[in-house]
């Protein structure tokens, strides 16, 4: 695809490569931490968003907070655009480099700094992997809430750029609901702890602020983070329905009942059947749409709970159900859904949208996407939360099809104009990036960017942080 | 000058009027917080009382959304009528700070405030999902919408969320909701000092069994005997089941009694309103916000300063504290004795002489201090809304 431009690279910067990689290499210790190489910085030229790709004048790895402050200060000087990256996860292209620019991974800074089960609170740097979190304090019987599908491989640095979401957010909310307090470098090198250990932080919310700005305010190298007790237990329940409007009213009426479910995962018959193929999760493959209702607490909690929600399916004509008695059922049960990514991408190549609509409003935008996406001759898998309306609708084409590219592309587009114009948003865990930042204007005014340009402006003023992300290339600096 | 805007494109007229003329501009609400922060006079008054009303509310969708004007009263009574509150028990603070008028949305969001339940389900800025406001430059904004997840473009929902009306005027606030629990119960244990009172608050939400409120009172705050009570709320079959179970997992700090029903809502209420700390009324009153297990630690070391009375809440990391005015209301003590562990702490409640001679908001280093200069700059470029209020401005 070639759709999305980048801005063009500075020749100047290009032609002092060799200069900035020597300075990189005074700056930080660890003698692999910078990579110049253009076969080793191939591993660095995308993200998940892989129908783009630039490959990057340089690569620097620190190993600490003092190591970022000190590269993020030279580059800031000499004026040398800054990619910040996790764990190249993102599939906005929010860390796709620039030619011009030098990637500021900070992978190698993934250490588990403080765990305080009275405080339920983890310090951590940023670098380490979401699943991590989880895994280091299990042992004292809590794990940290936001689960995004990628959640072996992604950081929680890229978490906090992107304020990812996940399956379980419907009742645990998502990063920013989440993160107490960050230490961010500053483009001048400064570096300033935002928030803490304490429940809220005087003055501004400058936490809540940083969490999801993109990787454009400064680089977060610590975080502190809300860590929650596991629960008794957690047991799904798999609802399959024969339209997919009985579906969307059924999780209107769950939740209408007073029951928050910590996951309410929704798909279509053709994300129903690619994920049966694949994982042989014993999905109704005949159904024209089906639920995944994940409850929390003791037995005798999960059956009751279960049982309202049956209850109310029943009221909608539930086709199938079938309720997890185990922990193997529960596993079984999930993996087709959290499989359904890979599951797609061996079917097909496909693009995965993110936009967020109202619930209510559910049928008639699942009617009107496949009229979209048939519209330009290919086809739909819908697989999402319908807790919280956040859809991803993956469209199904050959990448090798300039053709078929462009109208995937051109569907995606639509389909997010859709979602704004029903009420909801452009992006509801996955982050604008490069992919959806010409799509800004259908959801904010000119003065509306204006206004977050020089919000960043306040934090970056050379706008070196992750150019040409986010904002329209075009946009007018306003004063 | 009193404005009284019916709409957001009336205000956004009257604000381009008071850019115009550099028109020094107190933003009011319902007015019952005017005593918080440093004393501002200024020639004109920007007031919500006329944007009033509940725009949307989507009870299926858990979503509701008002003009800033409206009582949370009135939010609150529409959203109990279809089994539903807001997640995070906004305070009333009439009879901590001795003040009349109606409590608003938009102020609750201007100052961010979350009662007890917040150290279950989040504060204010957790559960409000969209904002409409207006710049100081009279421009209407918006930020984050009515669908509950949405990353598109800067969250300046956060940064509203406690601005306390120095960064725009706020026009409409739209808030995600909970199902209001079927019923709640308190398990309350008796006799506890301090340290053991939040140390069995921390064990507790350390536990699978979800307490939504975690305070200690200490003997002589609201009754003769401290207090230390958790509140558990959901299904009635599941709140007995958490409260046997939490029960026997505190045994080693007593039996607890069991308050339910309108005894342990009124319990609740007090605690979310500070209501215990409200006389004497001379008595300056700090809140404080730590790491929850040191909140004893800390005021331990405060007491060994100076006389004061508190109460905790949110497991120990929300400390209401009150003490005479003498020594700046122990300003200097109280402020390092809350960075030396790791929190902060801001004047509530002062007389005017009070709080100009001190900050009352906790000052921010330096380094944020200049961020959050700059972002009021951008917001409200001729410094129009609230001026001086959080800090001496010049």
């Amino acid at each position: 695809m070639t759709g999305i431009a980048f801005p063009p690279p500075d020749p100047r910067i290009l032609a002092r490569k060799g200069e900035i990689v020597a300075a990189l290499r005074r700056l930080v210790t660890a003698p692999d931490a910078v990579v110049d190489d253009p076969v080793e910085l191939a591993a660095y030229e995308t993200d998940a968003f892989t129908a783009y790709r630039r490959l990057p004048l340089a690569v620097v790895l620190p190993g600490s907070t003092e190591e970022v402050s000190r590269v993020l200060a030279y580059l800031a000087r000499e004026g040398v655009p800054v990619v910040p990256r996790g764990a190249g996860t993102s599939l906005s292209g929010g860390a796709i480099p620039l030619e011009d620019a030098v990637v500021v991974g900070v992978a190698r800074m993934n250490r588990v700094l403080a765990i305080d089960p009275a405080n339920r609170t983890a310090r951590v740097e940023a670098g380490i992997t979401n699943l991590a979190i989880t895994q280091a304090v299990a042992e004292h019987g809590f794990f940290y809430a936001p689960d995004p599908s990628s959640q072996l491989a992604c950081t929680l640095a890229g978490n906090i750029a992107m304020n990812s979401g996940g399956a379980h957010c419907l009742k645990y909310g998502v990063t920013s609901n989440n993160l107490l307090g960050v230490t961010l470098v500053l483009t001048d090198g400064t570096v300033v702890e935002l928030g803490g250990e304490a429940l809220d932080a005087p003055g501004y919310d400058l936490v809540g602020l940083v969490c999801g700005s993109e990787g454009q305010l400064g680089i977060v190298t610590e975080a502190v983070v809300r860590i929650l007790p596991q629960p008794e237990g957690a047991r799904p329940v798999l609802l399959a329905f024969a339209s997919s409007e009985a579906a969307g009213a059924c999780v209107a009426d769950i939740i209408g009942a007073g029951i928050v479910p910590v996951a309410i995962e929704f798909m279509d018959n053709p994300a129903i059947r690619i994920c049966e193929a694949f994982a042989k999760a014993g999905y109704p493959t005949d159904a024209a749409a089906m639920l995944i209702v994940e409850v929390e607490g003791s037995d005798a909690e999960i059956d009751a709970e279960l049982a309202r929600i049956v209850a109310i399916a029943r009221r909608h004509g539930v086709t199938t159900v079938k309720e997890s008695r185990s922990a193997t059922e529960t596993a079984q049960i999930w993996k087709g859904r959290k499989s359904a990514f890979g599951a797609t991408g061996r079917v097909a190549d496909y693009i995965c949208m993110d936009g967020t609509i109202p619930t209510g409003r559910l049928p008639e935008v699942l009617r009107r996407m496949d009229a979209i996406v048939r519209g330009y001759g290919l086809r739909v898998a819908n697989v999402f939360h319908a807790g919280d309306g956040n859809l991803h609708p993956l469209i199904l084409y050959d990448v090798n099809d300039p053709e078929q590219a462009a109208k995937a592309e051109a569907a995606g587009a639509d389909i997010l104009k859709l979602c704004v114009e029903v009420g909801g948003c452009l992006t509801g865990e996955h982050g604008v990036g490069i992919e959806k930042r010409d799509l800004m204007r259908h959801q904010f005014s000119e003065t509306e960017l204006a206004l977050q340009a020089a919000v960043r402006r306040v934090f970056d003023p050379a706008e070196i942080l992750n150019p040409g992300k986010v904002f329209p290339l075009d946009l007018e600096k306003a004063a | 000058m009193r404005l009284e805007p019916a709409s957001e494109a009336e205000a956004a007229a009257l604000v381009r009027n008071l850019a115009r003329d550099r028109t020094p501009t107190r933003i009011e609400g319902g007015g019952t917080r005017q005593a918080v922060g440093r004393p501002i006079r200024t020639a004109a008054i920007l007031s919500s009382r006329k944007l009033t009303g509940i725009s949307l509310y989507a009870p299926a969708e858990m979503v509701i959304a008002a003009r800033s004007g409206t009582p949370v009263a009135e939010l609150e009574a529409a959203l109990a009528a279809k089994g539903q509150m807001l997640p995070f028990e906004p305070p009333d603070h009439r009879v901590l700070l001795g003040s009349a008028g109606e409590p608003t949305i938009g102020g609750v969001v201007a100052g961010n405030l979350s009662g007890p339940r917040r150290l279950a389900v989040g504060a204010c800025r957790d559960a409000a999902i969209g904002l409409r406001f207006v710049d100081g430059r009279g421009e209407v904004q918006h930020s984050g919408g009515r669908v509950m997840k949405n990353v598109t473009g800067l969250d300046l929902v956060k940064l509203l969320c406690g601005s306390w009306g120095t960064l725009a005027f706020l026009t409409e606030a739209t808030f995600k909701v909970l199902p209001r629990p079927e019923a709640e119960l308190t398990l309350l244990f008796e006799g506890l000092p301090d340290d053991r009172g939040v140390a069995l608050l921390c064990a507790a939400m350390g536990t699978p069994y979800g307490p939504s409120g975690a305070a200690h009172l200490p003997a002589g705050v609201g009754a003769a005997r401290a207090r230390t009570v958790l509140r558990l709320e959901g299904f009635a079959e599941s709140i007995r089941y958490r409260a046997d179970r939490l029960a026997g997992a505190l045994a080693e700090y007593g039996r607890p009694a069991r308050v339910e029903g309108g005894e342990s809502r009124a319990l609740w209420r007090a605690i979310r309103d500070v209501e215990p700390l409200a006389e004497p009324r001379e008595r300056a009153v700090w809140r404080l916000s730590l790491p929850p297990k040191r909140g004893a630690e800390a005021v331990a070391a405060i007491r060994a300063e100076r006389d004061c009375t508190v109460l905790y809440d949110w497991s120990g990391g929300l400390v209401w504290l009150a003490t005479g005015e003498e020594e700046d209301a122990g300003c200097a003590p109280i402020r390092a004795i809350a960075r030396r562990f790791d929190g902060h702490a801001s004047l509530v409640r002062g007389s005017p002489d009070l709080r100009l001679r001190i900050p009352p908001f906790h000052p921010p280093a330096e380094r944020v201090r200049a961020l959050e200069r700059g972002i009021r700059k951008v917001f409200d470029p001729f410094g129009l809304f609230n001026p001086n209020l959080l800090e001496a401005e010049g």
